[in-house]
């Protein structure tokens, strides 16, 4: 979330699109009520479903699933043809003025630069015209064709309404209201706020139809504003930690990167992420990447780390490609593969084409598995009837299945979809053999080091080297961990303007990320979390929540990274002269008597940069503005554009019927022919979760079962009726990949919607049920799922495929 | 629930007054139906405080797990699919449990002394260990709520957490609405609050929304915040003029007693029969024939 | 006393036993129903092990009485039924039990006091039997709508006030009749008695001994 949980309460206009805040988040749904409550806010609900959420919205709109981009583009182009815009946020706090490279086009669906055969874009003309002095070229009088804002109005004058309603099947009444509701937070003390979660980010254009959220609300002037922001609600506790320490196979903690393994000198490697401002004055923050970098390695690497071993930047790993799931899933299908490590992960269940999982983990020596709960990963072997038909005695792998505590059995922090680190501590102990997953992972990692250190072996120095300065070796605490990834000095740390100040002395923890250097002089696990546990103690367990402000921006409230920043761009929050745009709302503001930023929050700025320098507030941007126009950043094109889902029901794309699906977007072999057409499968499926149950977890709970015991899909009355179905009949669920069998809830919830003069049905699936725990055993959901993800983040597209239904 | 109280506004089957010297000031669960959004966090919460865990059921391809209220589920969401006007789709998601009727039903047709307790906080509670298992407070309820356990034959319902009000802290449910839905307090502050919403919902177009809390059973201690306050019936059959049943007014009412003083009267008629015209007797000449006849 | 020649048999071994089994049975009744009845008489759930034993048990031994009155239906209906005398009976009761009997028209084995209870008892029995399964909340009350249940309860409760009324006048007319116990308890009655009491009767067993 760029804002927070509280935060939501001070909106004008919530939208729940893409997510289904009430079902999924309640207790942070709360805040919606607030809103509606206290703030006379007005709640819109756009999903393909009437959801929990749509049952307390002012206004439900559906839409058909996978269409998002084209109803948000839609607005877009309502918002630009109507001048409802903040015209002076967009001018001055976004890119609308910068001039685009000539070489940049959009044509018949596909942006400059496509490369049919490797699935691809060469980028070099994604960008802005520059100057010889290396900065964006920019028309303040917005009059030059190529300058961001005209070329915006240029792409989004497609989406008319009724090409919008022609894609989404949403009535083109519904949609121009929804834009006139969104458009009256175009004044600048009216905020909207957008939630969202998997509803968009499972999708082939998942991450495009976020950031086509993101530009509505830059166009609204939302951004940076109490009650506005990009807000992305995490679904798992501590998913949000889970990103920020860069769990990914691409990632490194704070949002660093791994090398491509064509980055073989530590130089280019620094000077490629530690960005040069595009304008004048700008501070283009992640030129601090090397003091980032290098401190992560003393923090991992401590005294072997040093300048002149480029602080072992050669034992980093080079990527040759993105490892993510279904990467590696895929390379494991084919027998390339030898061992598997599911730690706190389900893949059986939780990824897509049941049938390709399970037989991955088949051709396996050995699968690791991690896990507080028995889970279907960990029992694929095993034949349960119906729900997992194999045969035990043809799969060879051998798994090992280790019980860890869950959260609850832990003390430690989570970080919420707030950004807000929360210390906790155990409610209970863990059962039995269980252990917490740093005790386990730390006792592999000491038999591996002593087996590197007694018998050698290829490249040990990575795994001899580690430091590992915990107390008890085979039980890292929390708070030990919680201390590294704040960081602390290795020698005295100076104010660079004052060097005989001295701002921590050695060993000391450090007090932000601000300390730390690019010299080898402070270690630090994770910048972002740096200031989480200063010299003064552990911030995360702060239970202060005292409010000054009315705001709900309650500082004294645990630990937000960045620096304790509770609403990010805040610095957008007043006008460019550091006036508020709306008195009412004040996050922070210039003081010219102290010189400073003040307000109710950490400024997102240079605390004493004055209005007059023209300092942008989106300072990880080198342009010191927002980006209308994504340059190089996304896969698939620096503006959105509407593809349809790769299991289409229409079976074309109104914009461009040459280029139907994301081209960008990246789909293995064996998995293209294992797509569904419409012809066969002339439903759209998508899947979702339910209230009661927790993923693939509650079951194994007696509450949540008794609650929500068996499994059951949901269609409309029109589709029930056309095959005889009726509420409580057993029906089967196929796609090309397989078939699932379940109970069927007939409801009026689900509608049919007139899509390119087609009648598009929608088949709900629940993805909570399997073969263990308490509950009814039920199918596997993802049985029926596609094998294809994001252009950008390969998160697969569960939300939209192509089923068929019938009584069972 | 057993709670030793000494503010017992009334007790099922007692035709003394009840231990009362104790007065707790009126209170009230409010279920705003507007900002429900059917988690079912209060069932759990339910299930979780008062220690309930009920079998591992099915699904009939509805939302309402389980399915109905019984002794180990004292509160169910009852979720109805509402089209009003043609395309405008409400989905009215009710939180179905016992009402605390001012005037309760229940307690009225309980022939159990002590069974049924209406506190004078409003809250209406079963005491178990006094129950019978007759069921006639099912008879009585004009909201169908108490249900007989099939293991143990007792009544059970929501006690309103009366051990918990008792304790000066909020019922289960309310403490875990994370919506604020339900809310919980004094009877008269609680009805301002719903004031507040009312208005609120009719500024959003809801131009009969009210708040549902019936004279027919002497008003209640759990109240509705409705959007369609005009048409309870939409909400899972919520009753629209809920009352006790005329039938059972009358059964418990002044029948019984005026039949036990008939029963009364029928044995002093008899008895002062015989003590003024003593026994039917044989007469003398019938007995005189057969003496003689047998000579 | 079966070769007193002063006595006259008036019921057989079955049917005395059927009565006494329809009276305790009753007694049972009236006292654990009396417990539900109104809280004055709760206590008498004493009598059967507590208010629980008197839910469990009443019901049950309502079964078996009317099961108990079936058989004394079928056995005396062909006996019960009225006659245009039995009006004129009626009519002149009050006198009777003014202790003036002489202008009673003749009775037969039943007179129409005991007629018509007869009857007032078959429809007692048959209100009670069907509500009392509708309100027996352990098999039967969660299949009827609860408006039938409701006014079964009524029923119930006004036609087991009616039943104990009518008993109770039944208890006491067979004390106030002399000698009318020894028949249900005996079998026999002595001839001057049915000769008072029963003559039209009296005078049929007389012809059939002659």
């Amino acid at each position: 979330m760029t804002n927070h949980w509280v935060d939501i309460k001070n909106a004008d206009i919530v939208v729940i699109m893409g997510g289904n805040a009430a079902e999924a988040h309640p207790c942070g749904f709360k805040w919606v009520t607030e809103a509606k409550a206290h703030n006379n806010a007005r709640l819109i609900v756009i999903d393909p479903r009437f959801t929990r959420s749509a049952a307390v919205a002012d206004y439900y709109v559906p839409i058909r699933s996978g269409s998002d981009i084209a109803f948000l583009g839609g607005v877009i182009n309502y918002l630009l043809s109507h001048g409802r815009i903040q015209h002076e946020y967009v001018k001055k706090f976004t890119d609308a003025t910068f001039l685009v490279n000539d070489g940049f086009q959009f044509d018949n669906g596909l942006f400059s630069g496509y490369n049919k055969e490797k699935r691809s874009y060469d980028k070099t003309s994604w960008g802005y015209q520059k100057g010889v002095d290396g900065y964006a070229l920019t028309d303040d009088t917005m009059q030059n064709p190529r300058c961001v804002l005209n070329m915006l109005k240029q792409h989004y004058s497609r989406y008319t309404p009724e090409m919008v309603s022609r894609i989404t099947g949403t009535p083109k009444e519904q949609f121009i209201k929804v834009c006139e509701m969104l458009a009256e937070t175009s004044a600048s003390d009216k905020t909207a706020t957008f939630l969202y979660a998997l509803g968009w980010t499972q999708h082939t254009t998942g991450t495009q139809m976020i950031r086509t959220m993101a530009m509505i609300q830059l166009l609204l002037g939302n951004i940076g504003m109490a009650g506005g922001g990009v807000n992305a609600l995490r679904g798992h506790s501590n998913i949000q930690g889970l990103t920020d320490l860069g769990l990914l196979s691409n990632m490194l903690p704070g949002y660093m990167t791994l090398p491509g393994d064509s980055e073989q000198d530590f130089r280019a490697f620094l000077e490629k992420r530690a960005l040069k401002p595009l304008r004048p004055g700008q501070m283009s923050f992640w030129q601090n990447y090397p003091s980032f970098h290098v401190s992560l390695m003393k923090s991992w690497y401590g005294d072997s780390a040093t300048r002149e071993n480029n602080w072992c930047y050669d034992w980093l790993p080079k990527l040759d490609k993105v490892y993510d799931v279904l990467q590696v899933f895929d390379m494991m299908h084919q027998g390339k593969l030898n061992g598997y490590f599911a730690q706190g992960f389900n893949p059986l269940a939780a990824f897509p084409d049941k049938s390709k999982i399970g037989g991955a983990l088949a051709r396996l020596k050995y699968l690791v598995v991690i896990d507080p709960l028995a889970t279907e990963t960990s029992e694929f072997w095993k034949n349960f009837g119906e729900y997992n038909n194999v045969v035990p005695s043809k799969i060879q792998t051998e798994v090992f299945r280790l019980p860890s505590a869950c959260f609850a059995e832990e003390d430690g922090s989570l970080v919420n979809s707030s950004r807000v680190l929360q210390w906790h501590y155990k409610g209970a102990e863990p059962p039995a053999e269980a252990k917490g997953d740093a005790e386990i992972i730390a006792g592999i990692f000491l038999k591996l080091r002593e087996m590197y250190r007694k018998d050698g072996g290829a490249f040990p120095e990575p795994i001899l080297n580690l430091t590992w300065p915990h107390q008890i070796p085979g039980k890292p605490s929390p708070e030990e961990l919680a201390r590294e990834f704040n960081g602390k000095a290795l020698a005295d740390v100076t104010d660079p303007k004052d060097k005989t100040k001295v701002l921590a002395k050695s060993g000391e923890q450090l007090g932000g990320f601000a300390q730390l250097r690019d010299d080898g002089s402070t270690a630090c696990g994770c910048w972002i979390f740096s200031g989480a546990w200063p010299q003064a103690g552990n911030m995360m367990a702060r239970r202060d929540n005292s409010d000054p402000s009315g705001l709900g921006n309650t500082l004294n409230w645990a630990f937000a990274w960045p620096a304790n920043r509770r609403i990010l761009y805040n610095r957008a929050s007043s006008d460019p002269m550091g006036k508020p745009w709306d008195p009412k709302r004040k996050v922070i503001s210039w003081d010219v008597k102290s010189g400073k930023w003040l307000g109710m929050d950490i400024p997102d700025m240079r605390p004493d940069a004055a209005p007059e320098e023209n300092v942008g507030p989106f300072i990880m941007n080198p342009e010191g503005v927002a980006r209308l126009f994504g340059t190089d950043k996304m896969a698939e094109g620096p503006f959105p554009e509407h593809y349809e889902p790769f299991e289409t029901p229409i079976g074309t794309n109104p914009l461009h019927p040459d280029v139907i699906s994301n081209p960008a977007a990246r789909i293995f072999k064996g998995d293209i022919e294992a797509l569904g057409t419409a012809k066969d499968f002339p439903y759209i499926g998508t899947t979702y979760r339910l209230t009661e149950h927790f993923h693939f977890w509650t079951k194994h709970a007696v509450l949540n079962a008794i609650l929500q015991p068996e499994q059951f899909v949901e269609i409309d009355e029109e589709l029930a009726a056309s095959k005889g179905i009726k509420s409580g009949d057993r029906v089967k669920v196929s796609s090309r990949r397989g078939h699932i069998k379940a109970v069927a809830a007939v409801t009026k919830r689900l509608k049919v919607l007139d899509v390119d003069g087609k009648k598009v049905h929608t088949v709900g699936i629940p993805i909570h049920w399997g073969f263990k725990g308490v509950a009814n055993n039920g199918y596997i959901a993802n049985t029926l799922t596609p094998f294809v993800g994001d252009a950008n983040t390969q998160t697969p597209e569960f939300k939209t495929f192509l089923v068929t239904i019938e009584k069972a | 629930m057993a709670l030793q109280s000494l503010d017992i506004k009334r007790r099922s089957a007692t035709t003394t007054p009840p231990p009362g010297v104790r007065k707790s000031p009126e209170v009230a669960k409010l279920i705003d139906i507007s900002k429900c959004i059917g988690c079912k966090a209060c069932q759990t919460a339910c299930m979780e405080w008062n220690d309930l865990r009920d079998d591992i059921g099915k699904t009939t391809g509805i939302y309402d797990n389980p399915r109905d209220l019984d002794e180990n589920n004292w509160t169910v969401m009852r979720f109805s699919e509402v089209e009003l006007e043609r395309g405008k789709l409400e989905w009215l998601i009710r939180k179905d449990g016992c009402m605390h009727c001012g005037d309760p039903g229940c307690l009225k047709a309980c022939p159990a002394p002590g069974a049924v307790i209406q506190y004078s906080n409003g809250i209406v509670d079963f005491h178990e260990e006094s129950c019978i298992g007759c069921g006639y407070c099912i008879t009585g309820c004009p909201f169908d709520i108490p249900r007989i356990s099939k293991k143990d034959a007792k009544a059970y319902k929501c006690t309103l957490c009366s051990d918990r009000v008792s304790a000066g802290v909020e019922p289960a449910c309310v403490k875990t609405c994370p919506t604020g839905a339900i809310t919980f307090g004094a009877k008269e502050e609680i009805i301002h609050h719903a004031n507040g919403r009312i208005a609120d919902l009719k500024g959003r177009g809801f131009a009969n929304a009210g708040i549902y809390d019936p004279e027919g059973v002497g008003k209640t201690h759990v109240m509705y915040v409705l959007q369609h306050a005009d048409k309870p019936g939409i909400y899972s059959n919520l009753p629209e003029n809920p009352g006790i049943s005329p039938m059972v007014s009358l059964w418990k009412g002044a029948a019984k007693p005026l039949a036990s003083l008939a029963l009364g009267a029928v044995a002093a008629g008899a008895f002062f029969h015989y003590v003024t015209k003593g026994a039917n007797e044989v007469s003398e000449e019938i007995e005189k024939e057969f003496e003689n006849e047998k000579r | 006393m079966k070769n007193d020649k002063d006595k006259i048999a008036r019921f057989t071994p079955a049917e005395r036993v059927n009565h006494w089994v329809l009276a305790l049975t009753f007694i049972l009744l009236a006292l654990s129903g009396l417990v539900f009845f109104h809280p004055s008489f709760y206590f008498l759930n004493n009598l059967f092990g507590g208010g629980v034993w008197a839910r469990i048990l009443h019901p049950f031994i309502g079964i078996v009485m009317a099961i108990s009155f079936a058989a004394m239906f079928f056995k005396f209906k062909g006996e019960n039924v009225l006659t245009p005398g039995d009006r004129e009976w009626l009519k002149h009761a009050r006198e009777m039990f003014e202790g003036d009997d002489s202008h009673m028209p003749e009775a037969g084995k039943f007179n129409a006091g005991q007629k018509l209870l007869f009857w007032l008892l078959l429809l007692c029995m048959a209100l009670l039997l069907l509500s009392g399964l509708i309100i027996w909340r352990r098999y039967f009350s969660n299949i009827f709508p609860v408006w039938m249940v409701r006014f079964a309860s009524l029923l119930h409760a006004a036609s087991g006030a009616g039943i104990i009324a009518l008993i109770m006048g039944h208890i006491y007319l067979a004390i106030w009749t002399r000698e009318s116990m020894g028949a249900m308890l005996y079998g026999y009655v002595r001839r001057a008695w049915a000769r008072q009491h029963h003559p039209a009767w009296f005078r049929q067993v007389n012809g059939e001994e002659k």
